[in-house]
C-alpha cells in the first residue's frame, strides 16, 4: 500500500516536473509545478512529516504558487510559438555531457554518503508540530532565527526597491 | 473493521449530503433575510413562502444551455468551477460537528463526531481553503475576457493579503490550547470564566479572544468573496467579474462554492470561538448546527448593510489596519500565556 502510493506519487511528480519546462505557456508550467508540489506533500504524509504537509501546501501550493499564477497573468504572457530551441547540434552535446556529468556526480555521492535502511517505525510523536517546535528552538535555533534574519533583510530589500521615492 | 469502514463511510454521507443542502437552503436564507431587511417579501411562489425555490432553482441551472465562448483556453475553463468547488467541500473533513455518540445504542462503541482528527488541523483547514483561490483566479485568466481577468486578478491579490490577518488571528488560541487539532480547541472551552470577575460566560476565546474572532470574521467575509469585500465579482465594475462567461452547472458551481466556503469559514469560527458542539443541555450536533447558523445569518446581515469597499480601500484595510491588529493580539496572548 505505501509501496504503491509511493510509486504513484513520485511518478506523478516527475511526469508533471517534466511538463513545467515542456510547456508553451508559462500559466500551464506554473500549473505543472503546482502539481509536483502537491505530490511531494503527499510524499511528506507518507513520511509521517504531517506538519511539513501543512507548510508545502499553505505557503508553497496556497501562496507563492498564487503569486507566480498572479504575476503571470499581469504581465500577460503570450503564447510561445517555438517552445524547442532551434536544432543546434552543439547545443544538444554540451546539454548531454552535462547531464551525465551531474548524473554521475549524483549517483557518486548519493551512493557514498546514504545507504538504504529500512527506516522501521518513526519514533514516538515524530513530525508533530510540538516536536518540530521543541526542535526549532533547541538544536536548530541559532539557523532558525538566521533564517528570520535573512528573511527581513529579503522584505526590506523588497521595500527599498519598491518604493520610488525615498528620501 | 467492516463496521469502521461503514461508520466512516456514512458520516463523510451525511456531512456531504448536508453540506449540499445547507448550500441549496442558504440561497433560500439569504433572499428571505435580505428581503426581510428590506421589507420585501423575497420568494414566495414555489412551494410555502418559496421553500422549494432552491429545487427550483437547481433544475433551472441544469437545463439552462451551456454556453463554452470559442477563444477560452478549453482544459482551464473547464476545471475551473471543480478546482473552487472541491476545496470548499474537502475542507470540511476535520471539522467536529458533535460530542461522541451511540446512535441510541445502534453501534457497540461510541462513535466520535468528526470524519478525520489530524493533528495539524488548523493548517489543514487554512492550507485546503487558501487552494480555492485557484479556481477563481484560472477561471478569469482562461475566459479571455478583460473583465473576467481583472476579476481573477483582485481576488488573488484579495485572498492573498487577508490570508495572513486570518491565519494570525487564530495563533492567539493556539497559543492558549497548545494544539493544533480542532477537537482539542473545543474540549479546551469546557466549563465556565467569569468576565471581569462580575459576568459568568462560557469559557469559549469569543470571550478571551474578543479582537482575534474579529478579525477573523472579518478576514472570512474577504475570503469567501462576500460583500463588502465582493470586488472580483462587483457587478457594477466588472459585469460579474471571474465568473462573466460561464453559464448552466459551471456557474452553479462557483455559486456552490463560495457558500460552501462561508458554510466551513462560520464552522471553523465556531469551533474556534464559540465552543464548537458544546452547549448547556441536549443533543450536540443542534448546538453546532445554531452557532454555525448564526454565524451564517451574520452573513447576510452584512451584505445587506455594507456597501462595497474601494479597490484600494480593501488594500489599506488589510495591510494597514487588520494586520498590525493581528500581530498585536498575537503579542498580547504570548505575554499572557507566558505568564500564566
Amino acid at each position: 500500500m505505501e509501496l504503491a502510493l509511493f510509486a504513484g506519487l513520485a511518478l506523478v511528480a516527475s511526469i508533471s516536473g517534466l511538463l513545467v519546462i515542456m510547456q508553451r505557456h508559462a500559466l500551464y508550467s506554473a500549473l505543472f509545478l503546482i502539481i509536483t508540489m502537491g505530490s511531494l506533500a503527499g510524499l511528506y504524509i507518507l513520511l509521517d512529516a504531517h506538519f511539513v504537509w501543512a507548510v508545502q501546501v499553505l505557503v508553497y501550493a496556497g501562496a507563492i504558487m498564487v503569486l507566480f499564477l498572479f504575476v503571470i497573468m499581469l504581465l500577460n504572457l503570450p503564447r510561445e510559438e517555438t517552445p524547442w530551441a532551434p536544432r543546434d547540434l552543439k547545443r544538444i552535446l554540451s546539454a548531454i555531457v552535462l547531464s551525465v556529468a551531474l548524473m554521475v556526480e549524483l549517483v557518486v555521492v548519493v551512493g557514498r554518503h546514504f545507504t538504504l535502511t529500512p527506516a522501521g517505525a518513526a519514533p514516538e510523536g515524530f513530525g508533530t508540530t510540538q516536536m518540530i517546535g521543541r526542535l526549532l528552538f533547541s538544536e536548530f535555533l541559532f539557523p532558525f532565527e538566521i533564517t528570520s534574519i535573512i528573511l527581513l533583510v529579503a522584505i526590506v530589500g523588497a521595500m527599498v526597491l519598491a518604493k520610488k521615492h525615498l528620501t | 473493521m467492516l463496521e469502521a469502514l461503514i461508520i466512516m463511510l456514512v458520516k463523510v454521507g451525511v456531512v456531504f449530503g448536508a453540506l449540499l443542502l445547507t448550500v441549496a437552503y442558504m440561497t433560500w436564507i439569504e433572499r428571505k433575510v435580505i428581503a426581510d431587511i428590506q421589507v420585501r417579501l423575497g420568494p414566495m411562489r414555489v412551494g410555502p413562502h418559496g421553500l422549494l425555490q432552491p429545487i427550483a432553482d437547481g433544475i433551472k441551472l441544469m437545463f439552462k444551455e451551456d454556453l463554452i465562448p470559442s477563444q477560452v483556453d478549453r482544459t482551464l475553463f473547464l476545471m475551473a468551477p471543480a478546482l473552487s468547488i472541491i476545496p470548499a467541500f474537502i475542507a470540511f473533513a476535520v471539522i467536529p460537528f458533535g460530542d461522541s455518540t451511540t446512535l441510541f445504542g445502534l453501534v457497540s462503541k461510541p462513535v466520535p463526531l468528526y470524519i478525520t482528527d489530524i493533528n495539524v488541523g488548523v493548517l489543514y483547514v487554512f492550507g485546503i481553503t487558501s487552494l480555492g483561490v485557484y479556481g477563481i483566479v484560472l477561471a478569469g485568466w482562461s475566459s479571455n475576457n478583460k473583465y473576467s481577468l481583472l476579476g481573477g486578478l483582485r481576488s488573488s491579490a484579495q485572498m492573498i493579503s487577508y490570508e495572513l490577518s486570518m491565519s494570525l488571528s487564530v495563533v492567539g488560541i493556539l497559543l492558549l490550547v497548545g494544539s493544533l487539532s480542532l477537537v482539542d480547541i473545543v474540549k479546551a472551552q469546557v466549563g465556565l470564566s467569569w468576565w471581569f470577575g462580575v459576568l459568568p460566560v462560557p469559557n469559549w476565546f469569543l470571550f478571551s479572544q474578543p479582537l482575534g474572532f474579529i478579525i477573523y470574521f472579518t478576514c472570512a467575509l474577504a475570503e469567501t468573496n462576500r460583500a463588502p469585500f465582493d470586488l472580483p465579482e462587483a457587478e457594477t465594475e466588472l459585469v460579474a467579474g471571474f465568473h462573466s462567461e460561464y453559464s448552466s452547472m459551471k456557474f452553479a458551481m462557483f455559486f456552490m462554492a463560495e457558500y460552501a466556503n462561508m458554510i466551513t469559514a462560520s464552522a471553523v469560527a465556531t469551533t474556534l470561538f464559540l465552543g464548537g458542539w458544546l452547549g448547556p443541555i441536549g443533543p450536540s450536533p443542534v448546538w453546532f448546527i445554531g452557532k454555525v447558523f448564526l454565524l451564517l445569518f451574520l452573513f447576510i446581515w452584512f451584505r445587506a448593510t455594507l456597501p462595497r469597499f474601494r479597490y484600494d480601500q480593501l488594500m489599506t484595510f488589510g495591510w494597514k489596519r487588520l494586520l498590525p491588529l493581528a500581530l498585536l493580539n498575537t503579542i498580547v496572548t504570548a505575554i499572557v500565556a507566558v505568564g500564566r
